[in-house]
């Protein structure tokens, strides 16, 4: 709250510095509409500000001045001598409060009223009634306690009623010290490209150091000095950024204060606010986004009887929330209230003359909306101490686009109302990719990446569809545009090798060719001159490290730029898309050659990710092979085959709660197939065979290969004996990896560890041989095959009920371990 | 009255650049070229940190194209906030010149018509003065 009103008091006396000149000018020419209209949103700015400051004395000061000139505004007076004057002396008292609240001295507020009153028309003046007296002194003893926020007993109300008689100390009162100041920004710029400098002689400076050898005095000295260029260029990089938080944590003492004032009930919802902005860009949308929240509160949200009426919650929600998307930055507010009905906005348009009555009905929705940002014009029936006087959304519109931002409304009525915000994201530090085509860098923003991936590599498959190059990228079917060929780099015969797969902000998305992938670096776009950026295909410049301009791309533009070709109809792509529609029913795929050369296949939705390891991340415990990553140790699975290479590929699978990897050669395709396996006889990592295109593909036992894993997690402890007395393939195929997944070490009957058995699963007619323990605990499990024949077997088990199956093994494992 | 020029041979033509765009004259090598944009759009460089944009002065008058070469002069100018550096055969003097550009009464090519405010008189000869906005915006944004 110190550093809100901290701000306000140092905005309203930076704009007052501004506004003296306009002042006096108006003095002198009081029909000068600018001057009017520059004044007026002097004293409504701070009005809001007071609002949701608590300072109900200035806001009573402004209120009173903002009513006042908006009659004047509306030609409801004429700005006589007299009305300039009260006017004036307004704004003199509100810096003059402004500077009472920094210093903290209260200031005797006796002729408030008179101000207020010499602001009427003269022929009704206002009696100085004691009641408001009160008011004000309560006032000004709140907003100081809240400003100064000590514990000392608060002021008694008959203090400042008595100080009412003393001369005001205006001037006298001492500006406390502060620890912030404002800077332009084109200073910070100057220091920023000081610093980008100091960094550029740097990395000269180090590329010297190396070629000629320098001793190592030297060098530590060159090191610090990095470190020290590092730092600065951090802290100034800084300087200039700001979450968009600072833009919010405003938002909910507002919400709260303007909807208990009207009586209505508001949930905020706040979002995005770790988006970095600009600070000058955040300074700029404050005003705006004040101006939006109130309108929503004021206008959009009904009052709690109505909603209940319209069949809404009784709480209006209010979303707040900011992103980025391309090289813009959204911030939206979205209200469920009434919403704008822009007929009614058309009539009232109409009714004060800004447009004629034939031009209004050839208007479509949107620009009708579009009328709110027209000055002078509010849906408000009546004029409330929020707003509702037809200067917040012209001022909003103006304040956005100066900063070369937008303003979109879109409202439905009855149901609320959305305001978007979008601005740009230039002089921001965005993250990027950097790429390169034709011999050239681009930067690419990192928020429109989905992912990178090499053609020819995995589980990439290129094709030409009517001419247009498309990609298969896991059975998704992406156009393929070749950044060359789009902005016309010769080639200079390196192979496009590199697809970054680009997503829009409308969801579409389309793989960029470019020869290769670079670095990720955080850069500091600025806007290109005009003749660039007419292109249509950049989003700014950019200084990287050493020290050539790089351009980023816009990647919508470029799609823009290449769909026209993708645009021509084709038959064939219908037809495909039919095709692919239907293969999408069948599971994808992942085929891949395993370290021994077989081509095997495992069902994609099982692989989360394929990666390069290195060998070296591999430890060997126990007989179990582990995987280093990120900190982690991963079980990790072979079939078998040594691994020599430095590097292995893994596949990396996640079953909800536990991880491995299994290791492989290569990827080979990813098919959409309908998986129908010749089963193996031995439980084993292959659950089977099936033919793919012709070759016979060994599958992966997934069951097996996680089974496998957890097992690894039981080493050391031993493992009870389950006795699975039928030996038939179903038991060893489909039943022997349950049991094993549950904790158990299977055993046939006829083997060594038979008698050992804790559980024994028999089939439902299967005769179990009487032994000491098992009859004791009655640990049998009896299986049936078909869901509901209790009839015979009352309390045997539908062979699939694996829910029923694993809780019973467990229910046993628990046992023995309590034992 | 009397205002400060800048000098310098630009496409073989002798012409004067009003001082009070003039930021400095550099000798740029590395350019980055930017793909797709006008011909009149040499590249970008880097100045102190700040990224200038280079025009080819040539392309702009509609007089052919630059060859790219190791070092190139070019006269830094600032228009509507945004850096640009004119590449220039050579740069003579600063001279001040009383009075206002006069029209040419002369037929210039039609490169020079659009980049052009008119003639100045510099100790006798006639000097073409150097329109920056229309040499900046290019030849695009006339036939536009």
């Amino acid at each position: 709250m110190d550093d809100l009103l901290g701000d306000f008091i140092a905005e309203t006396r930076d704009t007052l510095e501004a506004l003296a000149g306009e002042i006096v000018a108006w003095e002198a020419a009081p029909d000068d509409r600018t001057r009017l209209d520059s004044i007026f949103r002097f004293v409504h700015t701070v009005k809001g500000s007071c609002g949701f400051l608590d300072l109900p004395r200035l806001e009573r000061l402004s209120h009173a001045a903002e009513d006042v000139l908006a009659d004047v505004r509306a030609e409801r007076r004429r700005p006589d001598a007299k009305l300039v004057n009260a006017v004036l002396g307004v704004i003199d008292r509100i810096a003059e409060l402004t500077d009472a609240i920094e210093s903290g001295q209260p200031l005797p507020d006796a002729d408030d009223h008179i101000l207020i009153a010499a602001l009427q028309e003269q022929d009704e003046p206002v009696a100085p009634d004691a009641e408001e007296d009160d008011d004000l002194a309560a006032a000004v003893e709140a907003a100081l306690a809240d400003f100064t926020t000590q514990s000392a007993p608060i002021v008694a109300p008959a203090i400042i009623a008595a100080s009412a008689g003393a001369p005001p100390a205006v001037g006298t009162a001492s500006r406390a010290v502060s620890r912030t100041i404002r800077l332009p920004v084109d200073l910070l710029d100057r220091m920023m490209a000081g610093v980008s400098d100091m960094v550029l002689a740097r990395n000269e400076l180090a590329r010297r150091l190396r070629h000629s050898g320098a001793e190592s005095p030297t060098e530590v000295a060159f090191e610090r000095l990095s470190l020290c260029i590092a730092e600065m260029r951090d802290a100034i990089t800084r300087t200039r950024m700001a979450r968009v938080e600072h833009l919010f944590t405003a938002l909910p003492r507002m919400v709260r204060d303007i909807s208990a004032e009207l009586g209505k009930q508001v949930t905020l919802e706040i979002d995005g606010g770790d988006v970095e902005l600009d600070r000058e860009m955040i300074e700029m949308i404050r005003d705006p986004l004040t101006h939006i929240v109130r309108n929503a509160i004021d206008h959009g949200i009904e009052p709690p009887e109505e909603r209940i009426i319209a069949g809404k919650p009784l709480a209006g929600r209010l979303h707040v929330a900011a992103r980025q998307v391309g090289n813009q930055i959204l911030i939206e507010v979205i209200d469920d209230g009434r919403g704008i009905d822009a007929n009614r906005l058309v009539k009232k348009a109409v009714a004060v003359g800004l447009i004629a009555e034939d031009r209004a009905a050839t208007m479509n929705w949107d620009s009708k909306l579009a009328l709110i940002f027209e000055p002078g014009l509010s849906t408000a029936n009546k004029v409330t101490a929020i707003s509702g006087r037809g200067v917040g959304m012209d001022v909003v519109r103006a304040n956005v686009e100066r900063i070369g931002g937008l303003v979109d409304i879109d409202s439905k009525v009855g149901q609320g109302l959305r305001l978007t915000m979008r601005v740009p994201l230039t002089l921001t530090i965005i993250p990027a990719l950097t790429i390169s085509s034709g011999g050239q860098h681009f930067a690419i923003p990192r928020s429109a990446i989905e992912e990178i991936v090499r053609i020819g590599g995995d589980a990439v498959r290129m094709a030409s569809l009517g001419g247009a190059p498309i990609v298969f990228i896991r059975g998704a079917r992406l156009p393929v545009v070749s950044l060359c060929d789009v902005i016309g780099l010769t080639d200079n015969g390196m192979v496009q090798s590199t697809l970054v797969v680009v997503k829009l902000s409308g969801g579409n998305r389309y793989a960029l060719a470019v020869e290769a992938v670079h670095d990720h670096e955080e850069l500091v776009v600025k806007p290109a001159a005009p003749v660039v950026m007419a292109c249509g295909v950049y989003g700014g410049t950019t200084l990287p490290d050493n020290s050539r301009p790089m351009l980023l791309l816009d990647v919508a533009g470029i799609a823009e730029r290449a769909g026209v070709q993708r645009e021509q109809p084709n038959p064939n792509e219908v037809a495909e898309a039919i095709e692919e529609e239907v293969q999408g029913e069948a599971a994808p795929v992942l085929l891949f050659r395993d370290l021994d050369g077989v081509a095997r296949g495992i069902p994609l939705g099982l692989v989360e990710r394929i990666e390069d390891c290195h060998t070296s991340l591999i430890s060997t415990t126990a007989g179990k092979a582990r995987l280093n990553i990120d900190g982690r140790l991963i079980p990790l699975i072979s079939c078998g085959v040594a691994i020599v290479e430095e590097k292995v590929r893994v596949l990396r699978m996640h079953d909800g709660n536990q991880e491995l990897a299994y290791a492989i050669d290569a990827v080979i395709d990813i098919v959409s197939i309908e998986i129908a396996l010749q089963r193996c006889e031995v439980a084993g990592p292959i659950a089977g065979v099936m033919l793919v295109e012709d070759r016979p593909v060994e599958f992966l036992d997934a069951f097996w290969l996680f089974s496998q894993g957890l097992g690894s997690d039981l080493a050391g402890e031993a493992r009870p004996y389950c006795l699975l007395s039928d030996d038939d393939p179903w038991t060893r195929q489909v039943l022997a990896p349950l049991v094993e997944g549950a904790g158990y070490t299977v055993v046939y009957t006829g083997s060594d560890q038979a008698d050992l058995a804790d559980v024994v699963i028999i089939s439902e007619n299967g005769v179990v041989e009487p032994r000491d323990g098992l009859s004791r605990d009655g640990a049998i499990v009896r299986l049936r095959a078909t869901p509901d024949n209790m009839g015979d077997t009352p309390d045997s088990l539908w062979r699939y009920d694996r829910e029923g199956l694993s809780a019973e093994l467990r229910r046993h494992w628990t046992k023995r371990s309590a034992r | 009255m009397q205002d400060l020029y800048l000098i310098v041979d630009i496409a073989g033509q002798r012409a004067a650049l009003p001082a009070s765009y003039v930021e400095s004259v550099v000798e740029i090598d590395d350019v980055a070229p930017v793909p797709c944009a006008p011909p009149h759009v040499f590249g970008l460089f880097a100045l102190r940190s700040r990224v200038l944009t280079v025009i080819d002065t040539l392309a702009a008058l509609g007089e052919g194209s630059r060859v790219k070469e190791a070092e190139m002069q070019a006269v830094i100018v600032t228009v509507d906030s945004h850096l640009y550096g004119l590449l220039v055969d050579n740069v003579d003097d600063v001279v001040a010149i009383e009075g206002a550009a006069v029209a040419p009464r002369a037929l210039l090519s039609p490169g020079w018509t659009a980049c052009t405010h008119g003639v100045l008189d510099h100790q006798g000869a006639p000097l073409l003065l150097i329109d920056v906005h229309a040499l900046v915006a290019g030849p695009q944004a006339l036939a536009a």
